[in-house]
């Protein structure tokens, strides 16, 4: 059961393998100037998240988890260091439609049935007509919300319309999916339910999702690779590669393994608070 | 049944106070006539008089009512005294300043929505704008524009639609702001320009507030045909029907009149109020 334990030091260490990683940060810098002076929301923040990996960003309020996935998706834009997505920049990936972004709340339009929510990037990104109807019943069936087309947001619960906005996000086929939070105002069981299908539809896809959450159990039963992250200024504290085999039944949150990790990752933000 | 009981209770209660103020409004005149006549006034005869008198201070109900019914179902309303051929004068103006008064409004809240400069620009003047009294202004509108040999139906819609555009402004630019920075930022990962942000997110957004808007501006685009009525010399509608009976001292025909402007802008509002109601159920936001 040896797990990889490395203190992070901010070098790329894959270097050695051909395959170019999917977001590449290499020391990525976030300052917003606000009226009581520089607010450090990024700082040197190094970062290889390959084709496939599943990685959560774990870490306190205000340590720039959220700031570092809106950098991927150009929503913000870093002001200091290199970052790149599928090797272009990140606006140039935003308008090539590289990532499917879920945020914390669904956002479905109240006017727009489910069916019509998920339709909404087909039409913005012009896809052939003929093609909408199928591409919606595909992703509704991997979120599990077939026969639910027709209803209204209103008329699901908030863990099925956040499914909703999942099956939004994959309509168009981005081999990336960044995740803000997007279970986090659901209860715990809904929530149980929704990480194993989240398992399951990674696994059914092959996407390469970043994941950010402020629950530790989340994070280390859904990810591959956990960067563990702490505030003022923003920055990873540890990068942990999960040994926990791809395969994972909810059960194995009891596993030694499990605890193991979770330990680590306790750890790793208790260090980054008493800094 | 419940909610019948307050409602009419109140009614009740209005009707009540009216004729009470009637009676005491127009006893002086009872009270001169029977000092002249040398006779004593009973209470009865007070009653009887001050509710029934021709050119009363305050008319009764019962006058009103007689009134709206005689000037409506019983006279055509091809007759220069039916209160419907004079409604039908105003509600046409009322419309046509309505229609160009909410285009306006529309264009005008998604130029500032979309534009700083107007923004800044545009917001002060139709806020000042509606600082003047109409009173004020609706005059020199009538007669700049008849100086152009400009009369009739325009003149009274421009007044119109000048109070009605506005609320049709406020609403429509708080309407089209009303989506979220969440909801943008998701258009801007679809990489969606801004006439598909326009046309997918924002204006749909708006329509609530859009009807809210509009139920006010029918409602002022009535006050402002009225108004322009009055100024004008105009001898059809409802705004000429109150011009004509102050100056005859009908005083009947003016309430009856105001009940009649009062009830067509209330049937405006409740038009509006069924279009909102069906377009949101059509949009799935009415639940």
């Amino acid at each position: 059961m040896g797990m990889v334990r490395e203190k992070y030091s901010g070098k790329n260490k894959d270097i050695s393998q051909m395959k170019k990683p999917v977001i590449d940060a290499q020391g990525v810098d976030l300052t917003f100037q606000t009226n009581d002076g520089p607010v450090h929301a990024l700082k040197d923040v190094n970062l290889q998240v390959d084709k496939g990996d599943f990685v959560s960003f774990i870490g306190p309020s205000g340590c720039g988890k959220t700031t570092f996935l809106r950098c991927i998706a150009a929503l913000e834009t870093p002001t200091g260091g290199k970052l790149t997505v599928n090797g272009l920049s990140p606006d140039e990936a935003r308008k090539s439609r590289a990532y499917g972004y879920v945020f914390q709340a669904a956002g479905l339009y109240p006017w727009r049935t489910i069916a019509g929510n998920i339709r909404l990037p087909l039409e913005i990104m012009d896809f052939p007509k003929p093609d909408i109807p199928e591409r919606v019943e595909k992703v509704l069936d991997l979120v599990d919300l077939k026969g639910f087309g027709k209803k209204y947001p209103w008329q699901l619960s908030g863990g099925m319309q956040q499914r909703a906005s999942i099956a939004r996000a994959l309509a168009f086929d981005a081999e990336i999916l960044l995740m803000d939070e997007p279970f986090g105002a659901l209860d715990e069981i809904v929530r149980d339910k929704l990480n194993e299908e989240l398992l399951k539809l990674w696994a059914a896809t092959n996407k390469t999702i970043a994941f950010v959450t402020h629950s530790i159990p989340e994070a280390v039963y859904l990810s591959t690779k956990i960067v563990v992250m702490s505030p003022r200024p923003g920055r990873i504290t540890d990068v942990i590669e999960s040994t926990l085999p791809k395969e994972r039944p909810l059960e194995i949150r009891d596993s030694e393994e499990f605890i193991k990790i979770a330990h680590r990752v306790r750890e790793g933000l208790r260090a980054g608070h008493a800094e | 049944m419940n909610k019948i009981i307050p409602v009419l209770t109140v009614l009740a209660v209005i009707v009540a106070v009216w004729y009470a103020a009637a009676i005491r409004m127009n006893s002086q005149w009872t009270y001169d006539q029977a000092a002249r006549a040398g006779t004593e006034v009973t209470l009865s005869t007070l009653v009887k008089d001050t509710l029934a008198q021709e050119r009363p201070k305050l008319p009764a109900p019962h006058q009103v009512v007689a009134e709206l019914w005689n000037t409506t179902v019983e006279k055509k309303i091809t007759s220069k005294r039916s209160l419907v051929y004079h409604g039908w004068i105003t509600l046409s103006a009322t419309l046509l300043g309505f229609g160009i008064g909410t285009l306006g409004g529309i264009a005008l809240a998604v130029g500032i929505v979309h534009n700083k400069a107007m923004d800044l620009g545009v917001m002060p003047w139709a806020i000042a704008s509606q600082t003047i009294p109409i009173l004020a202004i609706a005059p020199m509108i009538i007669v700049v524009l008849n100086s152009m040999g400009i009369s009739g139906l325009i003149p009274k819609a421009i007044i119109a639609a000048y109070l009605s555009f506005f609320p049709v402004v406020v609403g429509m630019v708080k309407g089209l702001r009303a989506p979220d920075q969440m909801q943008l930022d998701l258009m801007k990962t679809y990489n969606a320009s801004g006439a598909e942000t326009f046309w997918k997110l924002r204006l749909p957004s708006s329509m609530p507030y859009l009807f809210t808007s509009l139920k006010v501006g029918v409602a002022a685009a009535l006050v402002g045909t009225i108004v322009a009525e009055l100024p004008s010399g105009a001898t059809r509608g409802l705004g000429a029907r109150l011009l004509s009976g102050s100056y005859y001292g009908q005083t009947i025909q003016i309430w009856s009149a105001l009940f009649a402007a009062a009830a067509l802008a209330a049937a405006l509002v409740i038009v509006v109020g069924i279009l909102e109601r069906a377009v949101l159920k059509k949009m799935g936001m009415a639940q």
